[in-house]
This record gives C-alpha cells, sequence and structure tokens, in this order.
C-alpha cells in the first residue's frame, strides 16, 4: 500500500498519482462492451473514461464497484480493479473497501432498481455515514436487465410487463430521497450532455465523503426516451433549471426563476415580472438542506417541468473513513498492542 | 471459625433469581474466584431473551450454574448439589432439577402470599412439607442486607439490591472461596458511587459473617484445586475466548482485522470485544444490517484484511447471497455464527446445534463452504485461529460454528505463548502470472495454487494487477465472463474440489480399553457432555470410544476408516440430527441418532444411559 500523496482533490488525497499522463484509452477494459446498441450507459461510460484521466490517480487505485442491473456491468469494462457483486450490496461492499483503504478511489455504480429497491438501505445508510465514496446512480425508471418491469422511479401508472394496468406506487425522487438521508453531497446530471456530466463528476471527485450523483439514463430497449423532453432541443431549455453555486436560479432560457414566497416556500415565477433581483441565488454549501429539498420537489415527475440539474448540496462533514482513522490512531497511541499480555488478562493462576 | 471442613471432590451449585437480582454477575464472581483457586470448572449461565421480564415470574427467572471440581470436568453439571433461590419464581423453575437432599438456600423474604400467587403456589412451599427431602436454608435475605446496611446512604431499594452480595458473601463462606478478588471486583465496578460500592462490600462481608455464626450451617466445605498440567491459567468464557482468537490470528497473518457485524444474541460480545481492541488494528463497523455487515467485511477481505462477520442464525439467513458471492469471488471471510435455538427468532438466549445444514447447504448454487466448530470455551480460540488458516489459505468463506453453551460458559483456560501459535502470514500476489502467445505477460485472477487450489489475493493498489471479479461465472484462469457449459462444469468441480482438498487433522479416537465396539460420535458444543457420558459408561464397565468432529467441511480424511471400525455409531446433536444425516449419506455408516432441543445442552447422564443400552445391543 503506497505512501500518501497531496492531490488537488482533498477527497483523494491519500490516493496515489498516477506516474505517467493517461488518456481515455488508459481506462478502457479489454472486454467487448454489451449493452443495448443506443443504451444511455454507453454515453456515460465514455464521459467517465474521459473524465478519468483528470483525476491523475494512479490506476490501480481506483476501484468500481457495483451490485447487479444492467448499470452494474460498468466496472468490467473499466480498466481498473473492480467488483460486480450483488443486488443492491455494492454500498455496503464498498464502504468496507474504502474504510480500510484511505489509498484507493472508491466508485459505485448503481442502478434505480439495484440502489433504491432492493438496496435501499444500504445506500440511505452509506449516505448518512458519509465513507469517502462516489456513488453513480444510473436512473432509467425502468428494470432493463429483467426486461422490463416498472422501478421504483417509474411514474405513477406506469404499464410493464407486471404492472398491465399501470403501476400503483408513488416513485421516489432520488435527490429528495438523498437529502433526506443526511447526503453532505448531491447532484443530478444527463448521460448526453457531456461537458455537465464531466463538471458533476469531477464536484463529486472533489467532494470528501460520499457522494451521490444521479444520472438521467436512457434505456432505447424498455424505456425509450423517458428523459427526452430534458434533451430535445425544442423543449429542455424551458424545461430545465441548471443550478450553479452563487448563481440566480433560472430555467435556461431565463424565462422564469425561483423565488421564495411570502410563507417561505419556493415558487417558480416569470423573471420579467418579479425582476432579477428577487431570484434565489443558489448555495450549495448552506448548512440548511430545506432549499435543496425544496428545488428537488419541484419537478414534476411525469412532464419533467421544472427539473433542476446540477449540484443540488455540497457541504462539509468529516468522512466517516476519516473520523474511523482518527479512533484507531488515538487507541492505538493509548495503549499496549502486546497479544501475551492480552491473552494473559489480569487475573490468572500458576500450576506448577 | 471452629465449624467442621467437610472435602468434597465436587460440587454443582446453580444460583437462580429474578432477572434484576443480578444472577448472573453473582455466577460470574464466585466463578472467578473458584479459577484462581485452581478448581476445574465448567459453566452454565441460562437467562431469559427479555431484558426485564415481568418481575417475580417464571419467564422472568434467570440462572447460573456452575460445576467445579478437584479433578477435570467437562460439563457444567446435570444436577446441582445447592440451589439458591432468590423468589418463589426461581424455586419453581428450578426444583425440578434438584436432586433430593440438595441444599436449597432461598430468600424468605420473596415468599410473600402475593409473590406465591404468581407463580401458582397455593401454599407456601417453605410450609407446606414439600420440600421435606431437601436440607432447605430459609433466610431472609433481603431484610438481613438492609439490616447490614443501615447507616449508609443510600435508598431502600439500593439497600435491597445487593441482596445478592449477602448470598455471594454467604456461599463465598461455605466452600471456603478467597474473598480478595471479589472486593477488587467491586470496588472497579462501582469506582464512581462510594455509597454503592460500601453497600456492596458491607452486604458481601455480612454474607460471610453470618454463614460463620448461624447454627444453620453446621459444616464447612471444601473442593482441593485440580490437578492440571503445568502453565498459566485464567478463566475463559467462549465468546471472550474466539474473539481473542481472531485477535491472535489476526496478528499472526499481520494482516489487519476487520469486523462488519450487526448486534444479535447470542454473538454480539464479540462485536463488543474487539471494539475494545483498536490498538491491535482491529476494526469494528456496525452495519446497519446483517447483509451491510457481511458485505463491509468482504469489501475489507478485497482491500487484503482478515474480513469477519459475526452473528447468529437468523443473521446468517440474510448473509447467504453475500457468502455464496465470497465463494464466487473465493476470497478469504470468516463468518462466525454463534448457534441459538431456531427456527426463525426461536430461543434467543438458549443454545441448539441445529444451523450445520443451514452452514453446509445454506446458499444457492454448488456452495461449499469450510465448517469448524469449537468444543468447549476455551477451545474457541483455536477454532477461530484454525477459521483464520483455512480462509487465507484457500481463499474462500469459512463458517466457524459456535453457539450459545460454548460462548456464555467458562472453564478455566491455559494461556498459550504467543511463539507457539501458528504462523499464519500469507502472500499477496505482486506480478503478472500468465504469458500471452506473443510473449507479453498478464493478470489471470484465477489461475490456481496447483497444490491448494486457490487463486491469487490481488488487493487494489498492486500495479499491473487491474482486474475485474464479479458474482457471474468465470472463466478458468482469466476470470471473465463465461457463459460457456463446458467452462462453469469444470469451475463448479474445481470451487468443491478446492473445499474438498483442505488439508485438516485426523480425527482422533478417545477409546482407553482399546476393545470398544460402539462409538459415540459428536461435533461442536456437545463434547462435555459426550465426554462425561463415556467416563461415566466406563466406570460402570461399558466400553465404549469417542470421537470429536471439530472439521464438518471437509471431514478429516480417516473420518470413514474411524466410522467403519465401530459396529455401532451414536450421534447425540442438539438438533434433529444434521450430523447423522451428513455421515449417513457421505459414509453410508448407519448412525444412530441421538436427539434434543431443548435449548439446554445434555445431560451427562441421560447420555450415559443411551450409550449404555447401545453397548447392550451389540
Ligand atoms: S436494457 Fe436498457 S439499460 Fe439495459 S443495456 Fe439495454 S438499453 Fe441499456
Amino acid at each position: 500500500m503506497s505512501e500518501a500523496v497531496e492531490l488537488g482533490f482533498p477527497s483523494l488525497r491519500l490516493v496515489p498519482k498516477a506516474e505517467g499522463k493517461q488518456s481515455a484509452k488508459d481506462f478502457k477494459s479489454d472486454q467487448e462492451v454489451r449493452w443495448c446498441p443506443g443504451c444511455g450507459d454507453y454515453a456515460i461510460l465514455a464521459g467517465v473514461q474521459s473524465f478519468m484521466p483528470e483525476l491523475g490517480l494512479a490506476k490501480e487505485n481506483i476501484v468500481w464497484i457495483s451490485g447487479i442491473g444492467c448499470s452494474s456491468r460498468f466496472p468490467y469494462y473499466m480498466n481498473t480493479f473492480g467488483m460486480h457483486s450483488i443486488h443492491g450490496r455494492a454500498p455496503a461492499i464498498a464502504s468496507g473497501l474504502a474504510i480500510t483503504r484511505p489509498d484507493l478511489s472508491v466508485w459505485v455504480v448503481t442502478g434505480d432498481g439495484d440502489a433504491l429497491s432492493i438496496g435501499g438501505n444500504h445506500l440511505i445508510h452509506a449516505l448518512r455515514r458519509n465513507v469517502n465514496l462516489k456513488i453513480l446512480l444510473f436512473n432509467n425508471r425502468i428494470y432493463g436487465l429483467t426486461k422490463g418491469q416498472y422501478s421504483p422511479t417509474s411514474e405513477l401508472g406506469k404499464v410493464t410487463k407486471s404492472t398491465p394496468m399501470g403501476s400503483l406506487d408513488q416513485p421516489f425522487n432520488p435527490v429528495s430521497l438523498a437529502l433526506g438521508a443526511e447526503a453532505t453531497f448531491v447532484a443530478r446530471t444527463i448521460d448526453s450532455d457531456r461537458k455537465h456530466l464531466t463538471e458533476t463528476l469531477r464536484a463529486a471527485a472533489e467532494h470528501e465523503g460520499t457522494a451521490l450523483v444521479e444520472i438521467y439514463q436512457n434505456c432505447n430497449i424498455f424505456n425509450d426516451g423517458a428523459w427526452d423532453p430534458l434533451k430535445d432541443a425544442e423543449h429542455r431549455d424551458s424545461l430545465t433549471f441548471r443550478l450553479e453555486h452563487g448563481q440566480p436560479i433560472t430555467l435556461v432560457d431565463g424565462s422564469r426563476g425561483v423565488v421564495r414566497a411570502a410563507d417561505g416556500s419556493l415558487q417558480i415565477a416569470d423573471v420579467s415580472a418579479v425582476g432579477t433581483d428577487a431570484l434565489l441565488i443558489h448555495d450549495v454549501h448552506s448548512e440548511d438542506p430545506s432549499v435543496a429539498f425544496a428545488l428537488s420537489r419541484m419537478s414534476d415527475p411525469m412532464s419533467l417541468a421544472n427539473t433542476p440539474i446540477g449540484v443540488f448540496r455540497d457541504v462539509r462533514r468529516t468522512p466517516y473513513d476519516a473520523l474511523f482513522a482518527e479512533q484507531m490512531a488515538a487507541a492505538k497511541a493509548g495503549g499496549s498492542d502486546d497479544l501475551a499480555t492480552l491473552l494473559a488478562g489480569s487475573d490468572t493462576w500458576e500450576i506448577t | 471459625m471452629g465449624k467442621q471442613t467437610v472435602q468434597l471432590d465436587r460440587v454443582i451449585i446453580r444460583f437462580a433469581g429474578d432477572s434484576g437480582d443480578g444472577m448472573q454477575l453473582t455466577g460470574d464472581q464466585f466463578t472467578s474466584r473458584t479459577a484462581s483457586f485452581g478448581n476445574d470448572l465448567s459453566t452454565l449461565p441460562d437467562f431469559p431473551a427479555e431484558i426485564r421480564a415481568p418481575a417475580g415470574t417464571i419467564p422472568g427467572v434467570s440462572a447460573f450454574q456452575l460445576h467445579f471440581a478437584d479433578h477435570d470436568i467437562t460439563t457444567a453439571g446435570d444436577t446441582p448439589n445447592v440451589l439458591v433461590a432468590m423468589n418463589p419464581a426461581a424455586l419453581k423453575a428450578n426444583i425440578r432439577d434438584i436432586p433430593r437432599g440438595a441444599d436449597i438456600i432461598v430468600n424468605t423474604d420473596e415468599f410473600t402470599p402475593r409473590n406465591l400467587t404468581k407463580v401458582g403456589y397455593d401454599t407456601n412451599p417453605l410450609e407446606d412439607g414439600s420440600l421435606q427431602s431437601y436440607a432447605v436454608h430459609p433466610i431472609p435475605l433481603t431484610s438481613m442486607t438492609v439490616e447490614a446496611l443501615k447507616g449508609i446512604e443510600i435508598t431502600k431499594k439500593e439497600a435491597e439490591r445487593a441482596k445478592n452480595m449477602f448470598a455471594l458473601g454467604l456461599l463465598s463462606w461455605l466452600y471456603h472461596r478467597p474473598t480478595e478478588g471479589t472486593v477488587t471486583f467491586l470496588k472497579q465496578k462501582f469506582a464512581k458511587k462510594p455509597e454503592i460500592l460500601a453497600a456492596n462490600i458491607t452486604a458481601f462481608e455480612a454474607g460471610w459473617s453470618y454463614g460463620e455464626t448461624t447454627e444453620d450451617f453446621s459444616v464447612q466445605y471444601e473442593v482441593k484445586p485440580a490437578v492440571m498440567a503445568p502453565g498459566r491459567y485464567r478463566n475463559m468464557s467462549g465468546n471472550l475466548a474466539l474473539a481473542y482468537g481472531l485477535i491472535a490470528a489476526s496478528q499472526r497473518a499481520e494482516l489487519p482485522l476487520f469486523l462488519g457485524s450487526y448486534p444479535i444474541t447470542p454473538a454480539s460480545d464479540i462485536l463488543h470485544e474487539l471494539a475494545k481492541h483498536k490498538r491491535f488494528g482491529v476494526m469494528t463497523f456496525q452495519a446497519e444490517d446483517e447483509i451491510a455487515g457481511i458485505g463491509a467485511a468482504l469489501g475489507a477481505s478485497y482491500g487484503g484484511m482478515l474480513g469477519v462477520t459475526t452473528t447468529s442464525g437468523p443473521g446468517v439467513a440474510l448473509k447467504s447471497e453475500t457468502i455464496g458471492l465470497a465463494v464466487s469471488l473465493e476470497l478469504p471471510l470468516v463468518i462466525v455464527d454463534v448457534q441459538r435455538g431456531g427456527p426463525s427468532t426461536g430461543l434467543p438466549t438458549k443454545t441448539e446445534q441445529a444451523d450445520l445444514l443451514q452452514a453446509m447447504f445454506g446458499r444457492n448454487g454448488e456452495a461449499p463452504v469450510p465448517i469448524v466448530a469449537p468444543r468447549s470455551p476455551g477451545d474457541c480460540f483455536d477454532a477461530a485461529i484454525e477459521a483464520v488458516r483455512i480462509a487465507t489459505t484457500y481463499r474462500t468463506p469459512v463458517f466457524l460454528l459456535s453457539d450459545g453453551y460454548v460462548a456464555n460458559g467458562s472453564e478455566p483456560w491455559s494461556i498459550p505463548e504467543v511463539d507457539s501459535l501458528p504462523d499464519l502470514r500469507v502472500q499477496f500476489a505482486t506480478e503478472h502470472n500468465h504469458t500471452k502467445a506473443d510473449g507479453t505477460t498478464e493478470f489471470w485472477p484465477f489461475l490456481r495454487d496447483p497444490e491448494t487450489l486457490a487463486r491469487p489475493w490481488a488487493v487494489p493498489g498492486t500495479k499491473g494487477l487491474e482486474h475485474r471479479i464479479g458474482g457471474i461465472e468465470k472463466a478458468d484462469g482469466t476470470g471473465n465472463i463465461s457463459y460457456d457449459a463446458d467452462n462453469h462444469e469444470k469451475m463448479v468441480r474445481l470451487r468443491q474440489a478446492k473445499i474438498d482438498g483442505i488439508s485438516v487433522p485426523d480425527l482422533e479416537v478417545d477409546d482407553p480399553d482399546g476393545d470398544a465396539r460402539v462409538l459415540v460420535l459428536g461435533w461442536g458444543s456437545t463434547y462435555g457432555p459426550i465426554n462425561a457420558a463415556c467416563q461415566m459408561s466406563r466406570r460402570k464397565g461399558s466400553s465404549v470410544a469417542q470421537a470429536h468432529l471439530r472439521h464438518l467441511n471437509p471431514f478429516p480424511a480417516n473420518t470413514a476408516e474411524v466410522l467403519r471400525r465401530y459396529d455401532k455409531v451414536v450421534i447425540p446433536e442438539m438438533n434433529l440430527g444434521q450430523l447423522a444425516l451428513l455421515i449417513r449419506g457421505r459414509f453410508l455408516v448407519d448412525a444412530i441418532p441421538y436427539n434434543q432441543v431443548r435449548g439446554l445442552p445434555f445431560r451427562a447422564e441421560e447420555l450415559a444411559g443411551v450409550i449404555k443400552d447401545v453397548v447392550a445391543s451389540v
């Protein structure tokens, strides 16, 4: 295990640096990628592979851990260390690895079923614990690998093979869930927007602690076009809020913005009517998560109108693994580690 | 003072009272003094799952049995010579186990009409003659304690609570136990509460003086120290020994120990113990659930730690899928199952051995996992080291099957020399292990050691060894995803062959007469009762052999040969015949199962009866 190296990325300061310059190609494994042609996962994979060199980390100190589902095949395609584990459990496995190995950069890839259904418990506890993990949640609002059942993010009334008359359960909003689970970093991006994807990955990598990045991903086989309103040139700018720290929160086309109403709630208003000074300024570092939460509730799960994209929250709280290491160090400084003394205890007798 | 002292070779005492009466602490203290006095001993705590069941009721009775002797003993004893009953419920719950003629010390203060009615006594057993055939010592323990504590600034309730120390003082006098250790213990425990400390010490001393002065006890007893192998000893409980075994193994393997665990009775004490030893590099992680506990442990193993998870039967059920993943990934992992009564929640505080088949087969697919089972509290130490040896050498999850009886019981333990412990150091993979046709080299994560069939342990951070592993079937050698039929057949058989080929010590047979035709075969915590039963049988003229399995998967290589040497094989188990099923299936031996699931260990006498019948039939 290598020496700690100081890097620009505080969360990765203990991870050794790469020796030479890296390129996206260095992160491509020799395995044939087996997602359906046209799947949004390809774009995310390419985005991640081209972003990785920016971290400048020794490749062997990067680990990708996934659960089960289409997205969870991701580690096979990264030429780093990787584990394709079992359904929903990746955050737990990754926590054990990240806590014990601060010299690793540990990434989790999961999907809406993997993270929010079968693995919901592990996700919320990973978030509140704040272990130094980066979790990429590919949300396609459907079960792909099992061939098209509704998922915990599918819109109410979703007609699928398992719900011929429409689904009956209210979907989760992963961002709201994460904020409620004490997450210190929560962001959302889109598979097809390489620039925004890269910016978001960078912000997540810089964050110390658990970072959750929800990535809207298209499953062109079982739920094609689920995010199309946010992608097509005609509508996207009037549906999407681009969250940028220190900037007023407005739709991309600038027509409408977020203001605070008299009762304290957030409201969407015509910018021309309220004026730019009235607009709420986005503050990712706000300790109080209520504005971030209110922003996460603005979007309509059916029409996708008013969907915020970007970093919702990025606050500093000492990560679990750092606190863990502190306790270990304090204990080591404070007592004997002589095994014979331990085994003997204090109350012994001799037989001759 | 001046009372007559009677020599005894062994004594069995049972302390019984309400859950809130401090019986476990009383028993523990008596045990510690007995251990340091040099007797051989064995203990059996028996307490309800509820933290405080309704006071004065039968379900609320908590008991602690201690057997100590001037010779080698292996069980906590069948029938107590002395019962200390702190209330009517304790008397009622235990009287059926007490042989006639035994001493019964009762706290008369609690034998009020209301308390008697509560447990269904129509008349007071202390007065209606129903205890005539016992030596009953009626003592107003509570009021005498309160009286003795007059002048100490505490509430009446606090004074009453010290009555267990009065009882301990009396028993300590009765059996000539040293007092110093108890006083030291109390001083530590109540260092911050001087009044409570004074109350406890005063009550303890008052109990002792009461024994000396009362006419109720005309004799004192003495049990001479036992003859034991030379060495330094301490008293050791199973869960503590298991925790120490894991720490020792981690030190000898030079691998930091990582425990991922979720609290569950009766395994939590291992988590508590390990949490204290961070200075040995022991990392403990209380996870959100059983699955995350083992998941984190597996993640740590992947990173080159000694990954361990501790649980009981219900937790194993939840961990099954991850154990299967560990089988598939071929990474070291130790799964400690402190078995308890099942199914489902079952009997959390009672013992049972009914997880053997769960450990053996409780996973989807062909997923063999080695199994090691300790035979006594102290043996948990060695069994833990053995489990780690197998896990790290063969890169496999290993079950360590303890149970509530060995976990909570205690016995004198000969403290081992650290240098005598096995060297468990392992070699991580550091370089490429395969040469391609073009002469370049690469790393194959599933290229096996020809001898052990273990795959390389290549931890993240090792340059040039980047590779991916997963629960999908892997191609032999490269480890790449493979759905190929022949490859799957090969991999399934390779994983099985690796486990079957684990080298384990031969099964030893104890047959002092050399002419036994009946073998009693056991595993795990039944060792003590089986051993005592065999000795009893031999004293009565029946020739019988005993063999005890520590390794249940794989079985020792000589198992078939041992089994075939005997006309009859009896298998006593605290389940409905799980080892018997394996033995019959594996070795075609018509074993005779003898089974009990009462949440308590076997009684040696009863087993001796079974042995007698079988010996008579051959
Ligand atoms: S099923 Fe959907 S999510 Fe899965 S690989 Fe195909 S397109 Fe992608």
